[in-house]
């Protein structure tokens, strides 16, 4: 990187805000997924006139741009595949207004999720979207990905609970869409932003919905001796209109990893658990659990155990919360897959996905958000052997695309990114992604913004402009 | 016109749709009229592959396109700049693909909501798209003109529970967004911005939902007020308790007229002239719509309700009717008569009904009002039949509704008036937008500007 604009950068946020050192960019080149690609410079503004003088700078200079969160993301969504400046929100981390008659927030990106619904929960709210990540994720990255979480199955992704954002454009110009009211006004620019994955802009300030905490919460935790059995369940949950406020499935294996880690008390000695929750008033809570009790057993649960408290109720989703980094324990590194399939299509899913794992001969674990469909295979392998980071990533994509040859899609809620930008042809079709350029041609019209994501570079690259830098690496040799 | 000149053309439509799907009659297009203009050509495509063949034959010859399920909602927004062609999608119907086992549905736009409706009641599922002119309207009309349904207190908008979306864009390409699967982050969130586009953007084909269990028992609970003051304190004490209902509505005594006065099962609801209604809706087993009786009584008596009475399932089914087609009542309260729609905060819904009456009542216009979910305001001015300043007075008023801005956070539009009156009035006057912004998304969809240019927001 021009040491000229590393000097102007530190001009703009203070020589304590810019990393340029290749021993501190080395901990910029990671998120939460396999992919590396490493910036030229990190920066840390700590208010939208500085992005927007950031971004002022990158086109003068032409240089690419990444925001990044707090680089939880498993799809390599906030990795500088262009090299160039990472602007870090983590220092633009104020709740700037909280609202509760109106039931909104204003935040600035870098707010940790679960921070808000900490500063709102004596109140009775909390915010809704609540990834696994939520103690260190950002709400500008959940925003930046549609970040979901168990409790989306009920309550929807991050776009269902975002009303407003203010914006820096491509150009350094900075706009407002949406704002604290229910509905959009004109086109539903909101609607298309989240979720754009820093491709058409990046976002300094989000009006965000809160939630009211319900009367009553269960959490039910349900043992089956094989995962059919618990799959089977699922599907008849579904089939049956029952729809918990979250629906989680964790293999046999998996628990036994989790039960090492963080002793939720989970059962050693099964097949799989469901680990569900209902939430409303009391009445509707008492009916729900009776209804998904008799379907468990009916599919041959052995146990269905409800917490008996608080502390016990917090101890299974800290179990399941953990259960990536419970995992991380068994080997020098994993692959998170993020996939959707219809709920009908589950059992014969999880069938046909154990049956790869073992095909491949890596580990394979299975915890996922089984109400809606949302598989997250993991696959355990060593990165100093290349022949089995070859084997995980092809494992991986050989069960992406059978999901989305069952009527699935690519990711639920951890985005494309760089992970799965080559796979977006399964999907989409010449003139979708015709379109797809269009949109971002017009917002981001010389690519300075997150490039090298969504699109597949094979395909249209050429007219959505992907930077490349000497800088630029990816993924493990 | 004669279609006679136009021959060519005609003949390029027929032979995309098909014998008798293509018309140019004068009397046949007339029906197809927006804001008194018809376009030149009718057409009718059976399936999306067409529809994409009629856009671009519009497109080389330079004809403006309005799609159009069952021309419900075609008065709303300004008159396009350019309507050479109606495209008539009321033969692209159909159930695409239905899974109740997943909860989800795909159906084709042209299909009407109330035959879904049916369809999904089969299985015990619906979808909550209820919305005025439910009995002609087609689902992707309903999508594209982004109208309201009572029941958004609970289920939201569209925005919460359309998954995707198969269209026809303005370059003459069939694209689609989202998918069949109720949790989805791949790709642009496209069908986002075609719910309320009104048809600006793309040629909506084919739309995918999740659908909802219909519960074991849904019941309405509907209470009288002194004043508004009161209605609102109701509201806002269910908003804050541990209720979930699904439908929360304030009327106007005047609206409670409106729509009580006519349909005699509901006379004794409107049990005086001066007083203020909210309607609230409730689903679940018998013991939780039983929990909600008792709470909502008590919270009637903490506000001081005048009176109060609870409906069984099938009065309150009848009550969602009424409130479903209450803006089409609205506008048939009169010949002249002008629905707004707004928008604003729980905490300003109190001082915006406010405005709304004073202003009405300082133009000598009735006017009745009725809130949805406390951020939305439908609200009807009723200008004196044969009064000659009535353009004047309506004027007016729409020009004071701008003296609330710095004031109150809120978003206005006009949703019907005399279509004459659009030449005085601009009906999103109150609508502020990024006109810029609006543009991109505008033009990366609809390079040419062919699809009903000049109807939405900003001129878009």
């Amino acid at each position: 990187m021009n040491r000229g604009v590393i000097a102007e950068l530190e001009r703009i946020a203070g020589t304590r805000n810019v990393l340029a050192r290749a021993e501190d960019l080395v901990l910029y080149e990671y998120d939460g997924s396999v992919e590396k690609a490493r910036p030229e410079v990190v920066v840390f503004p700590t208010s939208t006139a500085e992005v927007a003088a950031i971004v002022k700078l990158a086109i003068k200079h032409d240089v690419a741009i990444v925001g990044r969160g707090a680089g939880t993301g498993l799809s390599g969504g906030a990795l500088a595949r262009g090299g160039g400046i990472m602007i870090a929100f983590g220092r633009m981390n104020r709740i700037l207004e909280i609202d509760y008659e109106n039931r909104r927030a204003v935040v600035q990106p870098g707010v940790v999720n679960f921070d808000l619904t900490r500063a709102v929960e004596h109140a009775g709210f909390y915010f809704a979207p609540d990834p696994s990540s939520q103690k260190s994720c950002t709400i500008g990255g959940n925003v930046s990905e549609n970040s979901g979480g168990p409790h989306t199955l009920a309550y929807g992704v991050t776009s269902s609970h975002v009303t407003g954002l203010e914006l820096v454009l491509p150009n350094g110009d900075v706009r407002r869409v949406g704002g604290r009211l229910s509905d959009a006004a004109g086109y539903d620019l909101c609607g298309l932003l989240v979720g754009s994955e820093g491709t058409l802009a990046l976002v300094t300030e989000i009006v965000a919905k809160l939630s009211k905490k319900p009367e009553a919460i269960k959490t039910l935790l349900a043992i089956f001796e094989t995962v059919d059995d618990a799959t089977e369940t699922v599907a008849e949950l579904t089939a049956r209109a029952i729809t918990p406020a979250a629906c989680e499935m964790m293999d046999g294996w998996t628990l036994c990893a989790i039960e090492d880690y963080v002793h939720a008390g989970f059962p050693r000695d099964c097949g799989a658990v469901l680990l569900i929750e209902i939430e409303g008033i009391a009445e509707a809570v008492a009916g729900q659990a009776a209804a998904i009790d008799e379907v468990c057993r009916l599919h041959h649960a052995r146990d269905v155990r409800t917490a008996k408290d608080d502390k016990e109720r917090e101890l299974l989703w800290k179990g399941r919360k953990t259960a990536f980094g419970a995992l991380g324990r068994l080997a020098p590194s994993n692959y998170v897959l993020d996939a959707v399939i219809p709920r009908s299509k589950l059992p014969q899913a999880l069938r046909r996905v154990v049956e790869m794992g073992r095909e491949c001969g890596l580990q394979v674990g299975n915890i996922f958000h089984a109400g809606d469909g949302n598989l997250h295979p993991l696959v355990l392998f060593d990165p100093r052997k290349p022949e089995e980071f070859r084997e995980a990533v092809r494992v991986s994509e050989e069960i992406v695309r059978y999901c989305v040859s069952i009527g699935g899609v690519l990711t639920g809620e951890h985005g494309v990114g760089m992970e799965k930008a080559e796979l977006m042809t399964l999907m989409f079709s010449e003139a979708d992604f015709a379109l797809m350029r269009r949109v971002h041609g017009e917002f981001n019209p010389t690519g300075l913004l997150n490039p090298g994501k969504v699109f597949p570079m094979g395909k249209g690259c050429g007219e959505t402009r992907v930077r490349t830098s000497p800088m630029h690496a990816v993924a493990p040799a | 016109m004669s279609a006679v000149g136009a021959r060519p053309t005609a003949a390029r439509f027929e032979n995309a749709a098909g014998a008798g799907h293509l018309q140019a009659e004068a009397e046949r297009v007339a029906e197809y009229a927006i804001d008194g203009a018809a376009p030149k050509f009718v057409v009718r495509p059976e399936n999306a592959e067409q529809t994409e063949e009629i856009v671009r034959i519009a497109l080389e010859e330079k004809l403006g396109v309005v799609a159009c399920g069952g021309r419900t909602a075609t008065g709303l927004g300004m008159p396009p700049a350019s309507y050479g062609v109606a495209l008539d999608m009321t033969r692209v119907t159909g159930i695409a693909s239905y899974d109740p086992g997943d909860l989800t549905v795909s159906v084709n736009a042209g299909m009407p909501l109330a035959e879904l409706e049916r369809v999904l009641a089969e299985k015990r599922q619906f979808l909550p798209l209820a919305v005025p002119f439910f009995e002609k309207a087609t689902v992707g009309g309903a999508i594209a003109a982004g109208l309201d349904s009572p029941l958004r207190q609970f289920y939201g908008t569209p925005r919460d529970y359309m998954i995707g979306a198969e269209f026809v864009d303005g370059t003459g390409q069939r694209a689609k967004s989202g998918g069949r699967v109720v949790k989805n982050v791949t790709g642009y969130d496209f069908h986002k911005l075609l719910n309320g586009s009104l048809g600006t953007l793309a040629v909506i084909t084919r739309l995918n939902f999740r659908t909802y269990p219909v519960a074991e028992s849904r019941k309405g609970f509907v209470a009288s007020f002194k004043d508004e003051t009161s209605g609102l304190r109701f509201t806002r004490a269910v908003s804050g308790s541990v209720l979930t209902p699904i439908v929360m509505e304030l009327l106007s005594p005047e609206c409670a007229g409106l729509l009580f006065e006519k349909y005699a099962p509901f006379a004794s609801l409107w049990p005086g002239k001066q007083e203020w209604t909210v309607c609230t809706g409730f689903e679940g087993s018998e013991e939780v719509c039983k929990r909600y009786q008792r709470e909502l009584a008590r919270q009637a008596r903490d506000a001081a309700a005048e009176n109060a009475v609870v409906l069984h399932d099938e009065q309150f089914a009848a009550l969602l009717e009424l409130l479903r087609e209450a803006p089409v009542t609205m506008r048939d309260a009169a010949r002249q008569a002008v629905v707004m729609r707004f928008t604003t905060l729980k905490s300003q819904m109190g001082d915006l009904i406010r405005a709304v009456r004073s202003f009405a009542g300082s133009s000598w216009m009735k006017t009745a009002a009725l809130a949805r979910s406390g951020s939305v305001l439908y609200a009807v001015l009723q200008p004196k039949e044969g009064d000659e300043t009535a353009l004047k007075q309506v004027e007016y008023f729409w020009k004071s509704a701008g003296s609330l801005r710095g004031k109150l956070e809120f978003q206005g539009s006009i949703l019907f008036c005399p279509t004459e009156w659009k030449r005085t009035l601009n009906v999103w006057e109150h609508v502020e937008i990024d006109e810029e912004m609006e543009r991109k998304v505008k033009k990366a969809f609809d390079p040419s500007g062919i699809f009903a240019r000049g109807r939405f927001a900003g001129g878009m």
